[in-house]
């Protein structure tokens, strides 16, 4: 048996993260918006929507407010801590689902093919037909914009990939001796699938799993940018869609919460390649 | 390529498949109206408010919305089929006619889009994957993670502020000046507009075109059919143009075709930051009025749309490797 168990097997997943420099940046990048997202409620108390100072305040003139404030007097870096909840929140929740529906779909589809491999493989092609991105905005729209629709819309468009990945590995791993070995001693079809089939197919989950988060961190923010933010809490994409109007004087105000979102998702992306490498050696040598 | 067995049977099956596809989004388009709050005539009537219980009335018969659910359902996929996809009472024109008014200019800024993309992107992947290793990988690879990584409304954004606003060098938004003439002048106002939308929209995409060809260069070179090429003494240039290149643009041509749906997407984004007249910003305005049926028929034409470039994608694929075949 080679592939990703024999990584697990040779080292420990997370010292190989961090042992590459692209996975110790990443990791180093979502500790430090975790923490951002923890901490929020202690290092900037009160809602981050209300006015505390002055509009239009630049970053640096005033160290109570060290980004200073928008047109409406909120404070910035309030706005990009209780942000980091917000994206992290949604991101992982969405990934979440469609984990949950990607790997159910795939797993089922290559395990037992035949119609019912038919069946789901037609029904993610039509998924993958309707533009993602599109498709979440009609549901957020129809639903009215709420934390909770916003996380189920991103996660029931984003796991098409991800079912085909795990079907194909499924598949591969289907008529292989392990999977023979445990049929011939006479283990149940959900025995066979959750403990031999789906554990080596870890890996590839894995990775589509940071990607999965990074996708959703950006889907999230384009949707409020759009204005289909959940209205109660702040987002940073509402953040940009708000400095929008003041671009031309206070640009600041649109830039900072979008390198909050490319950190973020650099981080995401960084970690997601790492964990690439980590769990197929045969790339070390690139 | 209609006249042999298999031809006809991959556009047999294709076109099973369009319908297929036509009619599921019908039903998840049908879903969505019915959970929309509030009941489909008064989604349909735009939620103006002040649609008088008459019209709403005159509306419920029209679409058969008395009737129980299936025969609903029925009607509503046979207006879809005969391309029937309501009328906008908040544009005051059918739904068909605003968006097919509007599908070129987002067809333009796709292709624009698509076209920087691949060309940019497949240059730089092919760059870093001959340097692998060295400085100007590091460099390229770096640029491409960070694009990947940044949203594409935040980029159009930033463009603008330095090169519509600071530098003056192109126009904040839209796709041609106000009182432009026609003929060449019109082409090369267009062709000023169209600069910053498709950089936006392109830079992501090059991003992840990058990383592919940097990939799949590094695998194919590595192959027999080069090793071969290199012992018969062809010279460096002649190898990698004829022999690597063409067998590494294989993935990207495959990935465009998978993203057409995405890239869609992000034009919703560029237009709205740009207010280019496109579908997009078709779809933002009817997010901002509440006109969902409009909204709906741009998700079921931007469906197609998908689903056609995807036929192309595979007619392309053929005709670049000749190996494979069409297939259903």
């Amino acid at each position: 048996m080679s592939g990703p168990a024999d990584a697990f097997a040779r080292a420990p997943l997370l010292l190989s993260v961090l042992h590459r420099p692209a996975g110790a940046a990443g990791l180093a990048v979502l500790a430090l918006v975790g923490l951002a997202a923890l901490s929020a409620g202690l290092l900037s108390p009160g809602d981050p929507l209300d006015m505390v100072a002055l509009p239009f305040l630049w970053p640096g003139t005033d160290w109570a407010h060290p980004l200073g404030t928008d047109m409406l007097g909120r404070d910035l870096a309030a706005g990009l801590l209780h942000g980091a909840r917000v994206s992290l929140l949604v991101g992982i929740v969405a990934a979440v689902i469609a984990l949950g529906i990607g790997v159910g779909a795939g797993a089922l589809a290559g395990f037992y093919r035949g119609r019912l491999d038919a069946v789901l493989m037609r029904a993610t092609e039509l998924f993958q037909t309707i533009p993602p991105f599109l498709f979440a905005l009609a549901i957020v729209a129809v639903l009215q914009p709420s934390l909770t629709t916003i996380t189920l819309a991103i996660g029931v468009t984003a796991w098409p990939s991800l079912a085909r990945i795990v079907r194909a590995e499924v598949l591969a791993l289907r008529d292989g001796e392990m999977v023979q070995a445990a049929v011939a001693i006479g283990a149940s079809d959900a025995r066979i699938l959750l403990l031999h089939v789906l554990p080596n197919v870890l890996g590839p989950v894995l990775v589509s799993a940071s990607i999965l988060v990074a996708t959703a961190i950006l889907t999230e923010s384009s949707l409020a940018f759009l204005g289909l933010g959940d209205p109660n809490v702040v987002s940073w994409g509402g953040m940009v869609g708000a400095g929008r109007e003041v671009l031309r004087t206070d640009w600041y105000v649109a830039a900072l919460p979008g390198l909050a979102i490319v950190a973020v998702v650099l981080g995401l992306n960084l970690l997601g390649d790492a964990l690439n490498d980590a769990l197929d050696p045969r790339r070390m040598r690139r | 390529m209609i006249r042999t067995p298999a031809g006809r049977l991959f556009w047999a099956r294709r076109l099973a498949q369009m319908v297929l596809v036509v009619l599921s989004i019908g039903t998840v388009n049908f879903l969505l109206l019915h959970l929309a709050p509030g009941d489909a005539a008064q989604v349909l009537a735009g939620e103006s408010g002040s649609a008088s219980p008459e019209y709403l009335a005159a509306l419920r018969r029209q679409f058969g919305l008395d009737r129980p659910f299936p025969v609903q359902f029925g009607h509503y996929i046979l207006r879809l089929v005969t391309f029937d996809l309501g009328f906008s009472h908040r544009q005051g024109l059918p739904v068909a006619t605003l968006i097919l008014d509007r599908l070129p200019a987002t067809l333009l800024l796709m292709s624009a889009s698509i076209g920087l993309a691949v060309l940019l992107g497949g240059a730089l992947g092919f760059l870093a994957a001959r340097r692998a290793g060295g400085l100007a990988d590091a460099l390229i690879s770096g640029l491409a993670l960070l694009f990947y990584a940044t949203p594409v409304f935040w980029v159009g954004l930033m463009l603008t502020v330095v090169f519509a606003v600071w530098l003056d060098w192109f126009p904040v938004g839209g796709m041609r000046a106000i009182g432009a003439t026609s003929g060449p002048g019109a082409i090369l106002d267009i062709a000023h507009h169209l600069v910053l939308p498709p950089t936006t929209l392109g830079l992501f995409y090059m991003a992840t075109y990058t990383r592919l060809m940097r990939a799949s260069v590094l695998d194919v070179q590595d192959r027999d059919f080069v090793r071969t090429a290199r012992a018969k003494g062809l010279a460096d240039g002649r190898i990698a143009w004829r022999h690597v290149l063409r067998n590494a643009t294989l993935p990207i041509v495959t990935t465009v075709g998978v993203q057409v749906g995405s890239i869609l997407g992000g034009a919703v984004l560029v237009e709205t930051v740009f207010s280019w007249p496109g579908l997009g910003r078709l779809a933002f305005e009817a997010l901002f009025q509440r006109d969902l049926n409009l909204l709906l028929g741009i998700l079921f034409l931007s469906s197609i749309l998908v689903g056609v470039a995807n036929l192309a994608v595979d007619l392309a694929y053929a005709r670049l490797d000749p190996r494979i075949g069409l297939q259903g």
